[in-house]
């Protein structure tokens, strides 16, 4: 039953749980019944920890960094997404779950995962520059989306229309696509979040992070901007905040002094964008409303942050660190004992 | 500065061409045998030796490229694979190379112990520590005066650089402005080598036989090193005007730029070819950055694309056309990057267990020499430095690497009389 204590109040922000891993971690997703955190490591395994009691599990097949994760609709199947190019099913729930399907997806790295509304359509994206399509149950070829230049940084699709795809690269462009019919439907223009440094040779930034509000009105892209030396991690995290239908820029939204990347965002209403940074201040989560291109809090995190998810309870985030803690963070009043 | 230049001294004396016949007739020239025997001497006469250096400036991580860690807690996402020498792995960022790595052989017990950029690249470039007290000629200085001919119309000396525009390096120390570096800002021909509209070609030749005419009646009264070098400045800008075509890459048929990448590297390297071909004797080619404290994996897959690609074309180039046996081909940086992988996904720097890629001339091809452990913190087996690996460069080519160079009279050693080359990499 709701009280007052599961209002969802980002100010009232609290750590309740964090469970330690041997080594940095990357990625990490909540199974969509909220049973468990899944992260990775920098020793390509997955660790699945039980969010009861706190119990983990490894899961080895990768032969390289995990990126991603996503999930059937009813949490059964949990997909994985490496550097080693591969995707990987695994039973969420088993007691030491093992590959029930590897594919050898993509050439190089696989960087992001999403799976569409209506559960039936996985996204994959890497380094070669290719968007592809699977059936979640059974992990069939569906389709490949080609068309962008860059390493595909970012994936997402549309909270009510599971046709509709977004994905986001390195050169700032964002693509969306119509995955049923294969094609490309409009470009959204993300280069703010991308630069090139003549002086030190590379391109950096890109499209890392997208998020659609529930309602469907607004777009957002994150990553970073002013990297002023990107090989020394100068930088500062970005969010930019479209208006979904005409396509219009609404607000840069910044992170004021913080400097970093931003690493995902999510929104928590129609009008609340919750987003993880991290970088030489640390970890922070951010929550920017629409009409205020400044954060409106800030909760800054014990440790450099590199991913985020929200529970199915809209209340628990969690947070990989590079200190190899996952945290679990309340965005509402303590519990009392 | 008047130095006593003219009057006998072995500088003056031993004009490049002199000097071949006589190692090659087995006489004893002033104490400077810079090769290592009269029938290397001869057959430098026949074939020129020439190096290229390939600077991968910011410091490359061994891990993403010649000695890459896979599974260890230092590895990262990157992970091997298998070469065109059965044995040797190197990182999946180099396909292309790995396919040439027949050509090629791999030094992974380079230990420098120096982390600091400038003070990593003198000693790399130098093969010594940077002191107060001394100044020493960068390879690319000591292979010019080593390997050129006297009566060569190029410069010994090139450094193509990522940008810039141009102009003379300060890299020859005691061996003189004659060998110091001409930069190729951006991989663009010599600066002020186009003849001024306004000039016409007659005009243009009126002054230059003006000018030796008058060179002339002064050198037989008041030659001196300086006069030397001023004559030789007007010669060498009279004959890179005349040769500036050989500078100019777009002038490669446009099929070669393509296969090279259109990007600046795969210019600098087809560029980098164009000048070896025409008998320019050192060729830099500097790669930037690989300054990678900052997300090491996402710059490297960048940069080592550009490079793989390009590199791969060069070194398979060299080989079709016969060159490399008298190219030796060098892969260095100023120092490694760290195998601890810090909290931004990147790596800092590291001279304590490295790599360096050498090639064609002079070395083992298809080998490796030297190891780290398991996960690359430190030198296994076949550790060397700086010094060793300058010696090794110049005894690839043919030079003895253990003899001086005379300096006005002074003996000074070609490189660090402590230490000497890798044998086990020498062919």
């Amino acid at each position: 039953m709701l009280d007052a204590h599961d209002a969802l109040d980002p100010k009232l922000a609290h750590e309740v749980a964090a469970w330690k891993h041997e080594r940095p971690l990357i990625a990490c997703r909540f199974d969509p019944p909220g049973r468990y955190v899944f992260v990775s490591a920098e020793d390509n395994r997955i660790q699945r920890f039980a969010l009861a009691d706190g119990a983990k599990t490894s899961l080895t097949a990768h032969e390289s960094w995990v990126n991603a994760f996503a999930f059937s609709r009813d949490g059964q199947w949990t997909i994985s997404g490496g550097c080693d190019g591969r995707l990987i099913w695994w039973e969420t729930a088993a007691e030491q779950p093992t590959p029930v399907r590897t594919l050898d997806a993509h050439a190089g790295w696989i960087r992001a995962l999403a799976v569409n509304s209506d559960g039936t359509l996985l996204a994959s994206a890497g380094n070669d520059n290719l968007v592809k399509l699977w059936n979640v149950l059974d992990g069939t070829h569906v389709r490949d989306l080609a068309g962008h230049a860059r390493h595909v940084y970012s994936l997402c699709f549309h909270p009510t229309q599971p046709n509709v795809l977004l994905s986001g690269d390195l050169a700032g462009v964002l693509k969306q696509w119509d995955v049923s019919a294969g094609t490309e439907t409009r470009v959204f223009d993300a280069k703010a979040l991308t630069s090139y440094n003549a002086g030190q040779g590379v391109d950096f930034g890109g499209v890392r992070a997208l998020a659609v509000s529930p309602d469907g009105k607004y777009l957002a892209a994150g990553g970073l901007h002013n990297a002023s030396n990107p090989l020394g991690a100068v930088h500062d995290p970005l969010s930019l905040l479209f208006e979904w239908e005409p396509q219009t820029l609404v607000k840069s939204l910044g992170t004021g002094d913080f400097k970093g990347s931003l690493w995902r965002q999510l929104f928590l209403s129609p009008t609340l964008l919750m987003a993880v940074s991290g970088g030489s201040g640390g970890g922070i989560l951010s929550f920017w409303t629409p009409d205020n291109d400044k954060e409106f809090h800030r909760h800054s995190l014990p440790n450099i942050a590199r991913d985020m998810d929200l529970h199915a309870d809209g209340l628990r985030v969690c947070t990989t660190h590079f200190d190899g803690q996952v945290r679990l963070t309340r965005l509402a009043a303590k519990r009392e004992g | 500065m008047k130095l006593n230049y003219n009057c006998g001294t072995r500088e003056h004396l031993l004009a490049r061409r002199s000097f071949l016949g006589g190692m090659a007739a087995g006489a004893v020239v002033g104490g400077l045998g810079l090769f290592s025997s009269p029938l290397a001497a001869a057959e430098l006469a026949k074939q020129q030796k020439r190096v290229v250096v390939f600077n991968m400036h910011g410091g490359l991580s061994q891990l993403e490229s010649w000695d890459p860690k896979p599974g260890t807690d230092t590895g990262g996402p990157t992970r091997a694979i298998a070469t065109s020498v059965p044995g040797i792995h190197v990182a999946e960022l180099l396909p292309h190379t790995a396919r040439q790595m027949h050509h090629l052989c791999l030094v992974r017990g380079v230990n420098t112990n120096e982390g600091d950029h400038g003070k990593g690249i003198y000693m790399m470039l130098t093969g010594r520590k940077q002191t107060p007290a001394a100044s020493f000629p960068e390879i690319g200085a000591v292979m010019a005066k080593a390997l050129t001919p006297a009566d060569a119309s190029l410069p010994g000396h090139v450094r193509i650089t990522p940008g810039g525009s141009g102009g003379r390096g300060n890299d020859s120390a005691y061996l003189g402005p004659k060998y110091a570096s001409i930069a190729l800002g951006n991989g663009n021909p010599p600066e002020n080598t186009n003849r001024p509209e306004k000039l016409s070609e007659t005009a243009d030749k009126q002054r230059n036989d003006f000018r030796r005419f008058a060179d002339t009646s002064f050198l037989e009264r008041r030659r001196t090193a300086m006069t030397d070098a001023f004559t030789y400045s007007y010669e060498q800008a009279e004959q890179l005007m005349r040769q500036r075509d050989i500078f100019d890459v777009s002038k490669e048929p446009e099929s070669e730029q393509q296969r090279y990448g259109t990007h600046d590297l795969g210019r600098h390297c087809l560029l980098a070819r164009r000048l070896l071909e025409s008998g320019i004797t050192f060729v830099q080619v500097s790669h930037s950055n690989y300054d990678t404290h900052n997300e090491n994996f996402n710059f490297h897959l960048e940069q080592m694309q550009e490079f793989d690609y390009a590199f791969a074309t060069f070194v398979s180039d060299l080989a079709d056309r016969g060159m490399l046996d008298s190219t030796l081909i060098v892969v260095l940086s100023e120092f490694g990057r760290t195998p601890r992988i810090n909290h931004y996904y990147g790596r800092d720097h590291w001279g304590n267990a490295w790599s360096v890629a050498l090639g064609g001339c002079g070395v083992q091809r298809g080998a490796a020499f030297g190891q780290t452990n398991a996960n690359g913190t430190k030198v296994d087996d076949g550790e060397v430095n700086h010094a060793m690996l300058f010696h090794t460069y110049l005894s690839a080519v043919g030079l003895n690497s253990s003899h001086n160079f005379d300096i006005g009279g002074r003996e000074i050693p070609m490189a660090d009389p402590a230490f000497g080359p890798i044998k086990e990499v020498l062919a």
